[in-house]
């Protein structure tokens, strides 16, 4: 069987890996270079601190346990540091959400503010609670997902750069570079995934929400987490489209630190905002004080994938026979990619899925639009 | 209506003037502490008495036509920031040397062009006492006769090319710049050998000797010998300055800024001057500045300076022609030989991006770091995708001159001062 991948990011790189493993023949198509988008964008942590319990935590769970396999010794900058969520107001919130994280299987231990310090001896004295979960790990993205389609490529799969998608009929994909039989199509265009659905004739509502990174010059090692505001949660579950910010403070190997990240519903626009930056700079240094006088060399951003319903949209699309969605999976496609990949597969070749499907489906309310 | 006009080279001071004399209330921001840019280095500039001068300020970042600049000196802890809304820009940034590496070019006593000609015009400071100039184009010579005015011993001046192609062009130099090349040649021409280029240096802590190369037509290495030296100087040509240009949303040509016969940029409101739309020495920067300076103002058009425009630009044209860089220097590499000293990124790791099939900007410096470091690739960025595209054969690559220079923070700023930004000035 025939499978064409649309969107080389994590999620089609993770999607093509699983299917060739299956035994699949897989050609991935992107419009540019391979890894370059969404994935290409952002940070590269895989979380389960910043998520409620449901279905994108099972997801992420299952994601967790399954990324180091995929990539062997690959070195992908894979770095299980942990992260370290504090709260600077009233501790009973964070308290609520440790404990329901706790009950879903997530490692989520409560510290006291001095621990805190102790792991993060840069962090502001005005912290007033603390939640360590160990479970939370790093990678880098890009290299991530070079690592999944050097699998595909290493099993006999083809991937092919410069190449644009543009419809679909019975003949198979229509592309820049002529017309592609095959049996499946996989949309995993990340943000571009709702204008691709509607070239394949099948929408669906895939809108992007614009985050932007600061990064800082090198430095030696100052802070040691994934550390975040509690604050944090709150944004990710929002649907505003005005500007959010919440801290999170990183550092890279490269001793670099990442300050992020923004949430904002501007559609595709790539114009730089200082408002944003301002506010990026104003949290870090209420988080860290004595990043005050530390350098910023850039500012990057890119464009999350979302879905009305901030779930990841994975399944078949119920229009199109042979078309399939991975999509929208927002601030989190790099952590959920891993299982993402092999759920995709699973529903795909007929496989019992690892873990329940119908959460994620392609004609849940709000997701399929209409032709 | 205000114009701001962004450096304070030839370019820069000849728009700020003509701006202010068409009635444009001006400023003219520049990053260094006196006048006169590249060119004037060591011999301050006065600018017009209507312009408001900013001195030892940045514009580090562009929203729109809003600018946003820092003054003092770079690292100070207390330099003051302003936000200027502008009706028109110029855009006469300049450009930085451009350096090919070889072995050993990150040694201490390699310099660049630029440097070398700022420590002598500025600080009347010689490099070294035997120096050999590598590179090629025309300004090797000036920055030759600068080390000589300051006491160094120039062993020689090695250009890649043979630097004479564009004699033959009809109408390309005026008599003039035939006149002034002349001059260089009587007085450094025993020095001078075409063809040829430093293509190592070596030493432990600092360079002592180099290899300097005799070339094939397209820089592969013909013969070779080595000269005992304490100190080199290199350059091959400019890069334009481009981040504003490109966070302006500017349409570039062949990596410099896109412009009309006025100066105006693809963006509305934006000009640009100088060494950012070609390379092709000061008068000529000097010309497409009052230009635009005028347009910005929307003056009436210097028509001297245009007609000097027009014949600058066919002499830069055929200055560019007769110096290209030729893909030979990348046989000059070895495995470690450093491309990106910021974050010690070598050739052998570049390899390796490109076998990732890392072909667009990003995901070749997130693969291979290059450019990642506090130079944000200024240095390294250009010869890195060089290689690249070499090291790809028949792969496709994504590589373009906007991605090399996206840097929306146009230069680094402590985050207490980004944190404490004023409302107004959002
Ligand atoms: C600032 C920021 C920070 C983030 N931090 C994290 C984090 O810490 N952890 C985490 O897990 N996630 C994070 N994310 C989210 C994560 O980056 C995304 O969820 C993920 O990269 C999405 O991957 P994707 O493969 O779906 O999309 P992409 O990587 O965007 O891939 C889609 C691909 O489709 C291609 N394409 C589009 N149209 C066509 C067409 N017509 N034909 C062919 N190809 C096409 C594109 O070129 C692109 O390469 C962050 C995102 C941002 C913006
Ligand atoms: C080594 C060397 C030797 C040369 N010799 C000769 C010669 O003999 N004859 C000749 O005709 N030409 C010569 N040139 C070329 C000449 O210097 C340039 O043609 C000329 O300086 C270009 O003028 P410009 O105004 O475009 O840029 P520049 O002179 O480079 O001025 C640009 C200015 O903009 C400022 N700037 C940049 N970015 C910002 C920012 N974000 N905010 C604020 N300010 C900013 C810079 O600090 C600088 O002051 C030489 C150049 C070099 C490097």
């Amino acid at each position: 069987m025939d499978v064409v991948v649309v969107g080389a990011g994590v999620i089609g790189a993770a999607c093509a890996d699983a299917l060739s493993a299956a035994g699949l023949r897989v050609t991935v198509l992107d419009r540019g270079p391979l890894a370059s988008g969404t994935s290409a964008a952002g940070e590269g942590n895989i979380l389960v601190s910043d998520k409620e319990p449901g279905p994108e935590l099972d997801l992420a769970l299952s994601s967790l346990s399954r990324w180091p396999a995929l990539v062997g010794d690959t070195d992908i900058e894979w770095d299980p540091k942990g992260g370290l969520v504090v709260a600077t107001g009233d501790p009973a919130p964070l308290a609520h959400f440790a404990a329901v994280q706790r009950e879903a299987g997530v490692d989520a231990r409560w510290i006291t503010p001095a621990e805190a310090l102790e792991r993060e001896p840069h962090l502001t004295t005005r912290v007033t609670a603390a939640v360590h979960y160990p479970q939370d790990a790093q990678v880098q993205p890009v290299l991530a997902a070079q690592a999944l389609l050097s699998n595909v490529r290493r099993r006999g799969g083809v991937l092919r750069p410069g190449v644009t998608v543009v419809g679909l009929d019975a003949r198979g994909v229509h592309t820049s570079e002529g017309v592609i039989a095959c049996d499946h199509v996989v949309n995993a265009c990340g943000p571009w995934s709702g204008e691709v659905s509607r070239a394949l004739g099948a929408p669906i509502a895939i809108a992007p929400r614009r985050g932007m990174v600061l990064v800082t010059a090198p430095l030696p090692p100052t802070v040691h987490h994934k550390v975040y505001d509690a604050d944090y949660v709150g944004a990710v579950a929002s649907g505003d489209a005005d500007l959010q910010t919440s801290t999170v403070v990183e550092s890279t190997a490269a001793g670099t630190i990442l300050i992020g990240s923004s949430r904002e519903r501007v559609g595709f626009d790539e114009s730089i905002r200082i408002r944003v930056l301002r506010e990026l700079a104003r949290k870090a240094v209420a988080l860290f004080p004595s990043l005050a006088d530390v350098p910023v060399m850039r500012a990057y951003g890119g464009f999350r994938p979302y879905a009305p319903d901030h779930l990841p949209v994975i399944g078949a699309d119920p229009r199109v026979p042979g078309l399939w969605h991975a999509t929208g999976h927002e601030g989190a496609g790099i952590g959920l990619a891993a299982a993402t990949g092999a759920l995709l597969a699973e529903l795909l070749t007929g496989a019992t899925p690892h873990l329940d499907p119908t959460p994620f489906r392609v004609d849940r309310p709000g997701v399929l639009e209409c032709a | 209506m205000k114009v701001v006009v962004i450096g304070g080279g030839p370019a820069g001071l000849a728009a700020a003037r003509a701006a202010a004399g068409a009635g444009a209330d001006t400023v003219l921001v520049d990053s260094e502490p006196t006048l006169g840019g590249q060119f004037h280095r060591g011999d301050p500039q006065r600018v017009d008495p209507r312009v408001r001068h900013l001195a030892n300020s940045t514009v580090w970042a562009v929203e729109g036509m809003r600018l946003h600049v820092r003054t003092g000196p770079a690292d100070s802890p207390s330099r003051t920031g302003e936000t200027l809304n502008a009706d028109a820009v110029v855009l006469a940034t300049g450009a930085h040397d451009r350096v090919v590496p070889f072995p050993g070019w990150d040694l201490p006593g390699v310099y660049t062009a630029g440097a070398a000609q700022a420590l002598a015009k500025g600080q009347k400071i010689a490099i070294g006492h035997r120096v050999v100039v590598s590179g090629t184009g025309p300004f090797l010579l000036p920055v030759a006769e600068s080390l000589k005015a300051v006491g160094a011993e120039v062993l020689r001046i090695c250009d890649a090319n043979t630097g004479l192609g564009w004699l033959g062009r009809p109408r390309a130099a005026s008599p003039a710049k035939l006149a002034e090349l002349l001059g260089y040649a009587v007085r450094l021409g025993a020095a001078w050998r075409p063809r040829t280029a430093v293509v190592a240096a070596h030493g432990e802590d600092r360079v002592n000797a180099v290899t300097v190369a005799k070339l094939n037509p397209d820089w592969t290495i013909r013969s070779q010998e080595r000269v005992a030296v304490d100190a080199v100087c290199v350059g091959h040509g400019f890069t334009p300055r481009l981040e504003l240009a490109v966070a302006a949303g500017c349409v570039l040509t062949d990596g410099f800024v896109q412009v009309d016969h006025t100066g105006a940029t693809s963006v509305p409101g934006w000009y640009a001057a100088g060494e950012v739309t070609g390379i092709g020495g000061a008068d000529l920067a000097a010309a497409e500045g009052e230009v635009a300076g005028a347009a910005a103002a929307r003056g009436a058009c210097p028509t001297k300076a245009l007609a000097k425009v027009r014949s600058g630009r066919r002499f830069a044209a055929a200055l560019a022609d007769a110096h290209p860089i030729r893909p030979g220097w990348h046989t000059w590499l070895t495995d470690n030989t450093l491309i990106c000293r910021c974050e010690e990124v070598t050739y052998k790791d570049l390899r390796a991006a490109v076998d990732l099939e890392a072909s667009g900007t990003r995901t070749f410096k997130l693969t291979s770091r290059i450019g990642l470091g506090l130079c944000q690739g200024r240095t390294c960025a250009r010869a890195a995708v060089d290689i690249a595209t070499a090291l790809s054969g028949d792969r496709r690559t994504f590589f373009t001159p906007a991605d090399l220079q996206r840097r929306p923070i146009a230069t680094p700023l402590r985050l207490a001062e980004l944190a404490s930004l004023p409302e107004e000035d959002l």
